[in-house]
């Protein structure tokens, strides 16, 4: 481990990790075990990667918040502790070949896996728009960058404390319209990727969204992290976040249904043929 | 000094004695990425079932000191699916595959066995007994010896000969000992323990159950020394049938004493979430650990536990009366 900082009401830790550093596209996510070697806690923390550098061979940084123990250990690491992470997990996020418009939209602290898909769409001369929304002004996640990088930057605040007052949801349509927006991309809560895919849908514009599902282990094993997805053949199927995303198409997720097994849903309870003989 | 790894799981030689536990490394290839999974004994698919089964709804997760609630209610892809992709992918990377079968019936676990019967690829097939009875008012058959035998004695009629029939047995059951021995006398070639009991955790901030399902399977090093009471109480009545031990495996020390108590193969399975590469640290650890204790064999410490007090502390002479 090489340096943690506190990003407002956020925490950062920069990893040396070559390995993932290299590897690394828009989008992937690390698995961190947490609690040291004789740990009681066995499920791994997932948390996108904000930043990869060159530096020290490779560094890898990610963003996270203190929600229970295991976050709780990791804001206490220090400088030269080690951890345990593998990496990089998940599908990244696609990029599109013509140089378009994209939008960048980030929820809380879902903002930090943007900023590296923004570095590449403004390499494959894409214009970036940010949309940054939070609770309140200490929960949005990179604001300043987000100024720096993108022609526009627009932030939602629900209390009001820096931006608009208001969620992302309610900025995103005037935004699309101003900017010609192809493209939207987007990161955040669940509740937040539902009302971004709606509106992209209202504009008939394609929505790439990255879920944060709860897992256990990161790497398609565990079973815990699925979500019903429409398919290519339009079969609705349990898809697991870790390996089959975190980045979907917006349009194919069925955000209404999260949480559920829809009745359509294949092998959903009484919906699959039962054959037996 | 090397010690000899090989195991036995009925007739069918495994060439060392770790194993993944079921449904802890999904269709294999997930796993194929951190090692190459034929240098383990043998890798268990998840539980297949007839149909495809979407699983429980999330949250299916939940942490719980040294351990892990989960609900995934054998999210599958069901047998043709199974034996369409995944089975013929395991089998040419030559992998030994135990294939574990859930059902909702006698008949429904029978059928799934027909369908194995033929497919290539099969080293062993292990019964899920600790999957809800239909017919039953939903009962787990695991509970209940007669039912367990059951579904046993129906599956090893249909199974080919040279496949060995493993029945998985559930902590959560008034006697282990007597299902594992109804088990045995229905025709299971050996027997695996312990299935996930069940478990329950409350989140106190939204004060509902943690798992939508609310209640759940627990794993991990939580539920070991049920794992090793279970594999120790049934080795003792029956010292001859071979026992697959799973239950919280981290490291080798724990492997070892799952094989003190009598197991002579060892499952590994929330350790997967934890480190993918856990099954061959397990077994590099459990190799030295035997090696440092001057075993030559495996075979010499599986039950070793059970050796009266005062005899010799590497070989055991109290089944020389009743087990030749």
């Amino acid at each position: 481990m090489l340096t943690t900082r506190r990003v407002d009401a956020y925490h950062a830790l920069t990893v040396v990790a070559p390995g993932i550093a290299e590897r690394f596209r828009p989008g992937h996510f690390v698995g961190v075990a947490v609690g040291g070697a004789q740990t009681s806690m066995l499920t791994r923390r997932a948390f996108f990667v904000h930043d990869v550098k060159p530096d020290y061979g490779g560094t890898v940084e990610f963003v996270f918040t203190v929600g229970g123990p295991g976050t709780a250990w990791l804001a206490e690491r220090r400088a030269r502790d080690t951890l345990d992470l593998i990496g990089p997990l998940g599908r990244p996020f696609p990029l599109p070949r013509d140089p378009v418009t994209c939008v960048m939209v980030g929820g809380e602290y879902g903002s930090a896996t943007l900023f590296a898909v923004a570095d590449a769409l403004q390499s494959r001369g894409c214009r970036v728009d940010f949309v940054l929304g939070a609770v309140s002004a200490d929960r949005v996640f990179g604001a300043l960058r987000a100024r720096r990088m993108g022609e526009t930057t627009t932030l939602t605040t629900e209390d009001g404390s820096l931006g608009m007052r208001g969620k992302v949801t309610d900025v995103l349509p005037g935004v699309i319209a101003d900017v010609r927006a192809d493209v939207v991309y987007a990161c955040g809560p669940i509740e937040t990727l539902r009302g971004v895919t709606a509106v992209a849908v209202e504009f008939d514009i394609p929505v790439q969204v990255a879920v944060e599902e709860r897992m256990a282990c990161g790497i398609g094993v565990c079973m815990t992290c699925v979500l019903p997805v429409i398919g290519d053949d339009g079969v609705t199927r349990m898809v697991r976040s870790c390996v089959e995303g975190p980045v979907f198409r917006g349009e194919r997720v069925r955000f209404d249904d999260v949480g559920t097994i829809p009745f359509d849903a294949l092998g959903a309870p009484g919906g699959g043929t039962r054959h037996v003989g | 000094m090397s010690v000899d790894m090989r195991t036995y799981l009925g007739h069918v030689e495994l060439v060392n004695p770790i194993i993944t536990a079921a449904g802890c490394a999904a269709s294999g290839s997930e796993l194929a990425q951190f090692f190459d999974l034929g240098r383990i004994g043998a890798l268990t698919t998840r539980s297949i079932t007839m149909a495809p089964r979407a699983g429980r709804p999330t949250p299916r997760m939940a942490e719980t000191p040294s351990g892990m609630l989960n609900a995934v209610g054998l999210q599958g892809p069901g047998v043709d699916a199974f034996l369409e992709r995944e089975l013929p992918w395991l089998s040419q990377r030559g992998v030994r595959t135990v294939v574990s079968i859930g059902g909702g019936t006698v008949a429904e676990y029978t059928a799934l066995a027909r369908r194995l019967t033929d497919a290539p690829g099969v080293s062993a097939v292990e019964v899920n007994l600790s999957c809800p009875n239909i017919e039953d008012r939903g009962r787990v058959f695991a509970r209940d010896g007669a039912a367990s035998a059951e579904v046993i004695a129906s599956v090893r009629s249909v199974m080919r000969y040279d496949v060995p029939v493993v029945a998985k047995l559930s902590p959560d059951t008034v006697d282990v000992v007597s299902v594992a021995r109804a088990c045995v006398d229905g025709g299971a070639d050996a027997l695996s323990m312990i299935n996930n009991p069940i478990g329950m955790s409350i989140d106190t901030e939204a004060m509902r159950p943690s798992l939508s399902a609310v209640t759940g399977g627990l794993s991990g090093p939580a539920v070991r020394p049920l794992a090793v009471r279970c594999v120790w109480q049934v080795h003792a009545a029956l010292p001859s049938v071979p026992v697959i031990g799973m239950g919280g495996v981290l490291t080798g020390r724990d492997a070892f004493e799952l094989i003190l108590a009598g197991a002579c193969v060892v499952a590994v399975g929330t350790a997967l979430f934890h480190d993918p590469y856990a099954c061959l640290r397990i077994l590099r650890e459990l190799e030295e650990l035997l090696a440092a204790r001057g075993f030559h064999r495996l075979a010499d410490a599986v039950g070793l536990a059970h050796r009266p007090p005062g005899s010799s502390p590497r070989h055991r002479n109290d089944l020389e009366e009743t087990s030749l």
